[in-house]
This record gives C-alpha cells, sequence and structure tokens, in this order.
C-alpha cells in the first residue's frame, strides 16, 4: 500500500499569527480554533492533517471556505511553510528541501491550476502553456510541439497566437490544464480549478478532466467547495473543516457510512441516485437470485438500474465486472440506499 | 527696555547674559525705533519670544540672522568634502548634457526633424501623431526657435533618461522592500514640494554656474519623484495569483522580477515616464536662471526686459513641446495598454 502512496502529509499544523509556536503548544494541550482566536489572536488553519494521497489517483480535498483546503494545498508545494508536521512526496521530505531543490520539485514534479487561472496576460496562449519549460531556459521551438500537443488535447486547436485575454474563462482554465500538462509532472495540484467556471462548462471541465485522467493517471490533489463536483472527480475524498479532517476514505463509503452529523447533513441535499454505485450497494455472492430482472455493470449508477427497472422494485440483477458475476443487487436495497440517514442518526446508531 | 528682561533677572541668568553693551548687529526694527518715538509696551504689543526678542533682552542669545548665517557656514565648511564626493559622480551628467547639446544643435535640421518623425512613428505608430510632430517643429524651426528648441529637448532627453535609469531600480527595490519604501516615501514627498526655486541654492554654492550638471541635478532631482513612484505602486499591483503562479511554477525571484512583476507594471512604469518627462519639462524652464538654455532663457529675456512678444512665443513653444512630449509618451503607454488587454 505504502508503494502507492505518491503524497503524505504528517501531523501538519499551521497557525497564522505572531507567535504560532508558542499557540501550537496550546493547540497540543488541547485548545480549540475558536478559544485560540479568542485568547491569543492566531488563527488555527490546519489542524493535524494526515493524508496519504495515492498515486495515479484523484485526491479531492472538500470543505467549505474557511475550512483550510486553499490553505492545506499550498502546503504541498510550500507555497505556505507549516507551522508544524511533515509532506512527502516521492517519500522525501519536501520540508527538508532547500530553495534549488524546492525549484526543481515545482518545475519538474509538481504543477498547478488556479482558481482564477493566474495566467500571463502579456503572453501568448502557447507561451503560457510552455511556462515551465521557460523557467528551464528553454526556447520557445524547444516546447512547442509538446505545448502545442497539449492545447490540441484540452480543446484548444488553432488558439495557441491568442493572448489569455481574447478567450472566454473556460478557454482561459483549459489553458491552465494545458500548462500543468506540459509540464509532464506526475503531480497535478488543482485549486478550486472549475469553481469560477458557469455551471454548464464546468461540467464540461469536470468531464474533460475524468477523460485525461483515464489516460494519464496523475496524481491529482483537487480542492473544491461543491460535494457533487467531489463525488464525480474523487477515488479518495477528504473532507476538511475548521482546519481539522472530519471524514476521508472512499467517496461511496462516506455516503453510504457518515461518521458524524456535519457529514450527514452535507450528504443530505445530494442525488445520491446519480452519485452512488452497484458495486457499494450490492450484495457479494455467486448465488443466482430468484426474479431476475437482468445484468448490471458494477460500475452503473443506481440512476441506471432504475431506469432499467422502469420503476419495479421488486426485481434483483446480476452484478457482473468483467464478464463474472460478483454479486447481486437487490432492487429494495437499492431504494433503501436512496434515502439518507437523518442527521444524528450515525451518532445514536454508535 | 526689552520685554523678556523679567524673564533672565528672575531666573538669575543677568550675569550669564552680560552686560548690555548694544553689542550684536541691530536689527531693522531696532533702527526703526530708534528713528520713531520710544512707546510704552502693553501686553497687546508683547512680541512672541522668538531669537531677536529673547536676544533684546540677553546678548548671549543669538539672534536669528545668526542661525541662518550658521546654516550657511556650516555647508559653505562641508562643501570643499562634499564636492570631492559628488563632483566624480556628477561629471557623466555634465559631459551627457554637453554632448547632447552639441549633437542636437550640430545635426542640421533637415535630419533632426526627419530623425524626430521617424522616433514618433516607432513610439506610436500614428500617422496623425507623426504629422502633428513635424508641424510643431516646423512652426518653431519657422518662428527662428529652432535652436533653442532643440537644447530644451537635448537637455530632457538626457534627463529623463537619467531619470528612468535610477528611478526604476529605486522603484523596484521600494516595492520588494517596506522599509525602504518607508525610508524613501518622505524623501520623495519633500522632493516633490520643496519650490523648485530652492533646489537651485545649495546647488550654485556647490558647483560653479558654467558646468551643466547644475541644472542637471536640479532637474533630476525635480523630475526624478513620478517614476519611482509609480514603479513602486505598478510593481506592488501586480495580480498577486500571477505571482503565486509564477511561484508554483518555480520561478526564480529574478525571472519573476523580468518576465513578469516588470512586463505587467509597465503601463505605470510608462506614466510615471511620461510624468517625468512632463516635469522636467517644467524645471527646465525655471533652470535657465542658472544657465540652461534653451526656450526658457527667451522666457526669462521676456521677463527681464519686458519683451512681452518674445515671452508670449516661447511660452507657446513650451506648449507646444509639452504636447508632443505628452502625446508621444502617451501614445507608447497606449500601445502596452493594447498589447496586454486586447
Amino acid at each position: 500500500m505504502s508503494d502507492d502512496v505518491k503524497i503524505s502529509v504528517r501531523n501538519l499544523y499551521k497557525i497564522f499569527g505572531g507567535n504560532p509556536q508558542e499557540a501550537l503548544e496550546k493547540v497540543h494541550a488541547g485548545m480549540g480554533k475558536v478559544e485560540l482566536q479568542a485568547e491569543t489572536g492566531h488563527v488555527l488553519g490546519l489542524n493535524d492533517i494526515n493524508i496519504d494521497m495515492p498515486a495515479g489517483k484523484t485526491t479531492v480535498i472538500m470543505g467549505l471556505s474557511g475550512s483550510g483546503k486553499s490553505t492545506l494545498i499550498r502546503h504541498l508545494n510550500r507555497l505556505i511553510e507549516p507551522t508544524a508536521g511533515e509532506v512527502y512526496v516521492n517519500g522525501e521530505n519536501i520540508l527538508d528541501y532547500n530553495e534549488r531543490r524546492l525549484r526543481r520539485l515545482r518545475q519538474k514534479e509538481m504543477s498547478m491550476v488556479f482558481q482564477k487561472f493566474a495566467l500571463l496576460p502579456h503572453r501568448t496562449v502557447l507561451e503560457n502553456a510552455g511556462m515551465s519549460w521557460t523557467i528551464e531556459g528553454k526556447s520557445k521551438r524547444a516546447y512547442a510541439e509538446e505545448a502545442t500537443k497539449w492545447l490540441d488535447r484540452v480543446g484548444l486547436e488553432g488558439q495557441a497566437d491568442q493572448y489569455p485575454a481574447q478567450l472566454s474563462g473556460g478557454m482561459q482554465q483549459r489553458v491552465g490544464i494545458a500548462r500543468a500538462l506540459t509540464s509532464n509532472s506526475d503531480i497535478m495540484l488543482m485549486d478550486e480549478a472549475f469553481s469560477a467556471l458557469d455551471p454548464l462548462i464546468r461540467t464540461d471541465m469536470q468531464d474533460l478532466l475524468i477523460e485525461l485522467q483515464d489516460e494519464l493517471a496523475k496524481t491529482v490533489v483537487f480542492i473544491t467547495h461543491d460535494l457533487d463536483e467531489a463525488l464525480k472527480l474523487a477515488d479518495h475524498l477528504v473532507i476538511l473543516k475548521d482546519g481539522y479532517v472530519v471524514q476521508q476514505g472512499e467517496p461511496q463509503n462516506i455516503l453510504l457510512h457518515p461518521k458524524d452529523p456535519y457529514i450527514e447533513a452535507f450528504v443530505g441535499d445530494i442525488n445520491r441516485a446519480r452519485v452512488l454505485r452497484v458495486r457499494s450497494v450490492m450484495q457479494k455472492t455467486s448465488e443466482r437470485p430468484d426474479n431476475v430482472g437482468g445484468e448490471v455493470d458494477h460500475d452503473d449508477t443506481l440512476e441506471n438500474v432504475i431506469a432499467l427497472s422502469e420503476g419495479d422494485t421488486t426485481k434483483n440483477y446480476i452484478v457482473m465486472r468483467n464478464g463474472q458475476q460478483i454479486g447481486v443487487l437487490h432492487m429494495r436495497d437499492l431504494v433503501r440506499a436512496l434515502v439518507p440517514r437523518k442527521p444524528g442518526e450515525a451518532a445514536a446508531a454508535g | 527696555m526689552a520685554n523678556y528682561d523679567f524673564l533672565f533677572d528672575n531666573l538669575g541668568l543677568r550675569g550669564w547674559c552680560g552686560e548690555d553693551e548694544g553689542g550684536g548687529l541691530s536689527s531693522m526694527s531696532d533702527l526703526m525705533g530708534q528713528a520713531g518715538e520710544e512707546t510704552e509696551d502693553t501686553l497687546w504689543d508683547t512680541p512672541f519670544p522668538s531669537l531677536d526678542a529673547l536676544h533684546d533682552s540677553c546678548n548671549t542669545i543669538p539672534q536669528s540672522r545668526d542661525l541662518t548665517r550658521g546654516l550657511e557656514r556650516g555647508f559653505l565648511d562641508i562643501k570643499d568634502s562634499l564636492k570631492v564626493v559628488v563632483d566624480p559622480l556628477t561629471q557623466p551628467l555634465s559631459w551627457a548634457l554637453e554632448n547632447a547639446l552639441w549633437i542636437m544643435q550640430a545635426a542640421p535640421w533637415w535630419m533632426m526633424i526627419p530623425l524626430l518623425m521617424l522616433v514618433t512613428w516607432g513610439v506610436g505608430r500614428s500617422g496623425k501623431l507623426v504629422a502633428l510632430v513635424a508641424a510643431c517643429f516646423s512652426f518653431l524651426a519657422f518662428i527662428d526657435f529652432y535652436d533653442h528648441t532643440m537644447q530644451t529637448l537635448a537637455i530632457i532627453f538626457v534627463c529623463a533618461f537619467i531619470c528612468v535609469l535610477l528611478g526604476v531600480p529605486i522603484g523596484i527595490a521600494m516595492a520588494r522592500n517596506d522599509r525602504v519604501q518607508k525610508s524613501l516615501i518622505p524623501i520623495l514627498d519633500m522632493l516633490q514640494t520643496l519650490p523648485p526655486f530652492v533646489y537651485l541654492i545649495p546647488l550654485i554654492f556647490l558647483f560653479s554656474v558654467t558646468e551643466p550638471k547644475l541644472y542637471g541635478i536640479a532637474i533630476i532631482l525635480y523630475a526624478i519623484v513620478p517614476v519611482v513612484r509609480l514603479t513602486d505602486l505598478g510593481i506592488r499591483l501586480v495580480d498577486k495569483d500571477v505571482i503565486e503562479a509564477a511561484d508554483a511554477f518555480g520561478m526564480t525571484s529574478r525571472q519573476k522580477l523580468f518576465g513578469v512583476q516588470i512586463p505587467l507594471a509597465l503601463p505605470n512604469i510608462m506614466a510615471g515616464v511620461n510624468q517625468t518627462i512632463m516635469m522636467s519639462l517644467a524645471m527646465v524652464v525655471i533652470a535657465s536662471l542658472v544657465s540652461a538654455p534653451g526656450l526658457g532663457v527667451l522666457v526669462l529675456r521676456g521677463i527681464r526686459s519686458l519683451e512681452l512678444g518674445v515671452g508670449l512665443l516661447s511660452g507657446l513653444g513650451i506648449v507646444l513641446l509639452a504636447i508632443i512630449l505628452d502625446r508621444v509618451t502617451k501614445a507608447a503607454l497606449a500601445r502596452i495598454n493594447a498589447e496586454q488587454k486586447s
């Protein structure tokens, strides 16, 4: 398992204020965020964060504004220095890096996509896409081919000589993604990359990212405040609140087994049929059930199955993976899974 | 009988003050007093306890004229050592001004005017602007102000160039370091508000009036402020998100400065250059008091010998020059803006 971990965050704390070390001792002694702010004027940004981000997968860090998610992602390339803790990338603690090594990490091993695009307005789209190469001192001729390839891939054919201001928001963010891809780094940090776009374009961009991910399998760290977006993209979901991790794990699992009322309230509003997959609701068995309605794939959404059943809740479906039966889905279980547990029920149930 | 005798008497300082021997220089009011009748002092007439008023009561207190004289003495005392440092430092300025003046005047008009038109085209890419430049210079040459115009232009070119050369790096230093900014802002404020004539006074003592650097320094000190301020502002206003992106992709601070900050601050820097040029034009007229050649000399002649026509016409010439310089630098600014925002 540990071989597959690309980025690992250990006991990370960040405290904003005049004397963070002193405040840290108080936090270690058990002081909470509100008390700390009232008593010392220090803001507890991140509180004992531990996350393993799997290689080649998308880790989504979700939280409302002020939860510390943007602060957290900036620790992964040290745009912000932590108060305490470690950040391992490829097994090396990047907090031990000197300035030179850190720059190489940022140039070669990590790239970043920003909420407000942050393109260089005085350079063309092509020059923006080739930014990481320019920083290494390579000429335009050297990167033109690579940059053009990625610009085409994200759907910007023929726009290479435009300036960013001539493009729409969605297209600018495509440039942002092409810039990250052209650097050929394994890790892509995406800070609310799609939050500034309107809903339809946002869906397009999410689909683009999923498509790219299937093809390239980069280690993506994606920040969002939108649960639907998080569930759509995440292989590993981390939910952040007031600077600490409330729950993390497989998104389906979080959805079906929310750990505390905060998350229950959070997941209560979403369209579960569209998000939940057959594999999360089925019973693992190789026996054939009665009243078989048909076969479904393990990765189908419940929505698909409902459409297939035409609303008949008495049927059972055989769940297949790679042509093999791996389980059975009872429509009654499916319907039950669609109803979220009431907030507080988890606590009551233990 | 002086107003503040009681003060020294009561404090027991009479001895320290020494006997009244009528020593020291008498002030104008003393002389007036001697001429007129001695009047009875009332509370209404009590003067502020100034140096002069206290001196009347106690000779040991200096008069205010001693203060100004002391300042003058002090300046004259350090003048020679100051010259040792400043003279070689500013020598290139004299040299540059002399050469610029010589070149601009030596080149024949049929080379100079097309050259200026060409420069305008290169900067602004506008036919209208080139026509304006041609018309203004032809008019000035037509009324026989050609030489004076070229002299003024030469001085402005040299001084504005040096202002940019020094001002932009100072502005960058201010933008990068809050401490530098804090310590320089009062100096810039002072340079900007000090009446221009006041610059000239210490410079006259420091350098001979025949040296061009005398007025060169005055112009640069006066005109450098806007380019410094606007460079500082421009760099501070660069979008934080873009700077963060530059950091996230591993730019060195040098790459950030030249690849991101300066290009994005360029519209502001150019606005500063425009202001600097306009202010050097204002100063070059005043500097004609200390032998700066050019249109200012004609203005001065207009005032000195009440030649109304010369004064008005040379004033008009300066306005034309100002319009040209302003339009050309603004055209350059507009082109930079268009490039970034198109």
